[in-house]
């Protein structure tokens, strides 16, 4: 007998790094650059062994730098790339992930958190990378970060990641926590793959005259060729205008930083990812994210509070959770860390008054190597309810 | 040259008890080095395997100041200890006359990532001892290739398979480029022979500049052998001219070991299962590959050394 599950789904038993290079590979990315590091090399590992079988190209490079380097290379030529690291790598690619931000070049990085500052925890996990995936390279930019709080999850977040990456040309930063990372569990892995391409010219297109930088359409996102197919072109990390060379005037610098965020904004709906689950009885929610929250649930689940999964960090669900403000008394947010993204829930909340009250925001924020236990959760969720 | 007698009352820096695998290279390589040195030694170290095995928390391996930074600035950061100190010196603030500033880095954080440091820090000429412990792979974090790893050599990142017989690069040669850096005091040496090691670190010692040492270290865990045969892998890279002990001094080469007779590089292959896939049928064209570019650079060592080439 055939399990009707089976029929449009593979089961397998994976670790979260594996997942991501699976997912990677069904999404059609075919180029990895990279750089061994704790607890990342996995992805490195599977991409050295399985890109050769479909004809992608593996390369290890010499540093953390290059590596973006190699990726950013290999997708303006139209080549579907992914680089993965962790913090001290993540750390040294900032100045090519605003690179790619500027010149809308499509690649995902993944970045799997580890212990910091420094060297720190390298075999443990944490969320102390938030905000720097979030700010991390210097200038005003927006920026594309996902999370994912189970295997299979990371390996939907990785397709996602090219699919928004691809569509509107910007890189995008995949967290996972060294848990996820690290952790095998059962994954039902779809046959179907939905996936999304960058928008090129067309095949009459003039040569000569076609403008790579210039936006004709409402989602923002310029048409640019892919390097080498005849198009005469620059590509540069300094202020450009349509045509791509520098110019740097105030009109055109407004015009382009203005241009790069619009278009991250204008695409929410696809970008969004947030999963709320109020409990009846309660108005108290628990907020996390990554293996955070996986403990969360859990404590949420044996006191009877709602819950709120975050799948994509930024841009951050302002609209969402001012809404959820609404509903509630009382958001705990729970992160490996001593407090990042609570302070956006904060940020979001603020001025919402429910019932006559302010909404309340309390942040477990716990960042010693170990996975937050449910049972501190459940501490904080009965002082809670108890006032 | 150094005599065992003398040395065997000597203090060690680096003392046991630490963490590293059995038959690992790295602590015979460190305490050969740190053994020639009669002044204060002060050790910077990259992100390696050295660095992980000696100050597991809340012990520590060395009797000597180490600091670690990361994995890319082992030089760097010794480089502003050394300018520190000549500052301090200048000023009278500190007594001791001379220090010994040793830099340890792996093949990853001295011919990867550290490469832009260690070339810096050589160039602005600051007194200090660079030593490579040159597993010729990324060990620690579980054997990926580097730019040292030798052709044909199987790490997770170039596994042989159907397409590739493992590494298709041959291995950098990293001690000419430090030869053309112009340093007065480069050489090669492997563990397996102390005496050799450790006089080279002597006389680097005794020079005021820049020093290079890369010193092969055999891995039982990244290259597949015996851990016992750890010394024997040291003198079979030798005996195979796979990797030569010579010195460049002030820009004169001087051969320090000719085996009585060069033996194949097969001979080094046979023990290490990175190699393994290489004895097979079918990859005898990648061994021969690799046979005449090893003949390559010892003929240019020799010619360089003045030494007959047959």
């Amino acid at each position: 007998m055939i399990l009707p599950f089976l029929d449009n789904s593979e089961i397998k038993f994976l670790q979260g790094n594996e997942a991501c290079v699976k997912a990677a590979l069904a999404v059609g990315c075919r180029f990895f650059a990279g750089y061994p590091i704790t607890p990342s090399t996995e992805i490195a590992e599977g991409m050295a062994k399985e890109l050769p079988k479909v004809n992608g190209t593996f390369i290890q490079m010499e540093d953390e730098i290059a590596s973006l380097g190699a990726v950013i290379g290999a997708s303006i030529c139209g080549v579907k790339s992914l680089t993965a690291t962790s913090g001290p790598g993540f750390s040294l690619k900032q100045e090519h992930i605003g690179y790619a931000v500027i010149a809308e070049i499509p690649c995902v990085i993944v970045n799997v958190m580890r212990g910091g500052p420094s060297t720190g925890l390298p075999t443990l996990p944490a969320q102390g990378d938030v905000m720097q995936a979030r700010w991390g390279t210097h200038g005003d930019h927006p920026a594309i970060v996902l999370s994912p709080s189970s295997v299979r999850e990371y390996y939907d977040l990785t397709i996602k990641a090219f699919n928004l990456s691809e569509k509107f040309r910007t890189p995008v930063i995949l967290l996972p926590d060294e848990v996820i990372a690290h952790t095998r569990e059962k994954v039902e892995i779809p046959k179907e793959t939905r996936i999304i391409n960058r928008q090129l010219p067309a095949p009459d297109a003039n040569k000569a005259k076609h403008q790579p930088y210039a936006v004709n359409s409402a989602d923002g996102v310029p048409v640019i060729p892919n390097f080498g197919e005849g198009f005469r072109f620059n590509i540069t990390g300094l202020v450009h205008d349509a045509t791509g060379f520098p110019a740097a005037t105030p009109e055109i610098t407004e015009k382009l930083l203005l241009r790069i965020h619009k278009k991250i904004a204008a695409g929410d709906n696809e970008i969004k990812g947030i999963e709320i689950n109020l409990a009846r009885n309660s108005d108290i929610v628990v907020l996390s994210y990554g293996s955070s929250f996986r403990s969360g649930a859990q404590a949420a689940s044996e006191t009877g509070v709602g819950t709120v999964k975050l799948t994509t960090l930024f841009p951050f669900p302002d609209k969402e959770i001012k809404e959820l403000a609404k509903k509630v008394k009382t958001i705990i947010v729970v992160e490996m860390n001593l407090g990042q993204l609570v302070r956006e829930v904060e940020r979001a909340v603020a001025g919402q008054s429910p019932h006559g009250g302010l909404v309340k925001v309390y942040g477990i924020n716990i960042s010693n190597g170990l996975l937050i236990h449910p049972e501190i959760i459940v501490r904080k969720i009965k002082e809670c309810q108890k006032t | 040259m150094v005599n065992l007698k003398e040395l065997a009352v000597r203090e060690d820096s680096l003392c046991g008890g630490h963490r590293a695998c059995t038959g690992c290279g790295a602590p015979i390589i460190v305490r050969q080095v740190l053994l020639a040195s009669k002044d204060p030694v002060v050790i910077t170290s990259a992100t390696g395997c050295l660095e992980v095995v000696t100050t597991i928390f809340p012990y520590t391996a060395w009797k000597v100041p180490f600091l670690h930074n990361a994995f890319e600035n082992s030089a760097a950061t010794c480089s502003g200890i050394e300018a520190a100190y000549q500052s301090l010196k200048r000023q009278g603030k500190i007594k001791a006359d001379h220090i010994n500033f040793v830099a340890f880095g792996g093949d990853g954080g001295t011919y990867d990532i550290g490469f832009q440091s260690l070339s810096g820090a050589m160039e602005r000429g600051h007194d200090m001892l660079y030593v490579c412990y040159n597993n010729e792979a990324y060990m620690n974090t579980g054997v990926q290739r580097s730019s040292a790893t030798p052709m044909g050599a199987a790490t997770t990142t170039a596994p042989p398979g159907k397409l590739r017989a493992g590494k298709t690069q041959f291995s950098k040669n990293l001690t000419e480029i430090m030869v053309a850096h112009g340093l007065p005091y480069i050489a090669q040496s492997a563990v397996g022979f102390w005496r050799d090691l450790t006089s080279k670190a002597e006389k680097a010692f005794n020079i005021r500049g820049p020093k290079f040492i890369n010193a092969l270290q055999p891995c039982q865990l990244g290259w597949g052998y015996d851990p016992a045969l750890t010394p024997e892998m040291g003198r079979l890279a030798a005996e195979t001219c796979i990797w030569p002990l010579y010195e460049v001094e002030n820009g004169v080469y001087k051969l320090n070991y000719r085996p009585k007779e060069k033996k194949p590089v097969t001979e080094f292959f046979k023990p290490q299962s990175r190699f393994r896939h290489l004895l097979r049928p079918g990859n005898e064209a990648v061994v021969a590959t690799i046979q005449k570019e090893v003949d390559r650079r010892w003929e240019a060592l020799l010619k360089n050394c003045e030494e007959k080439i047959a």
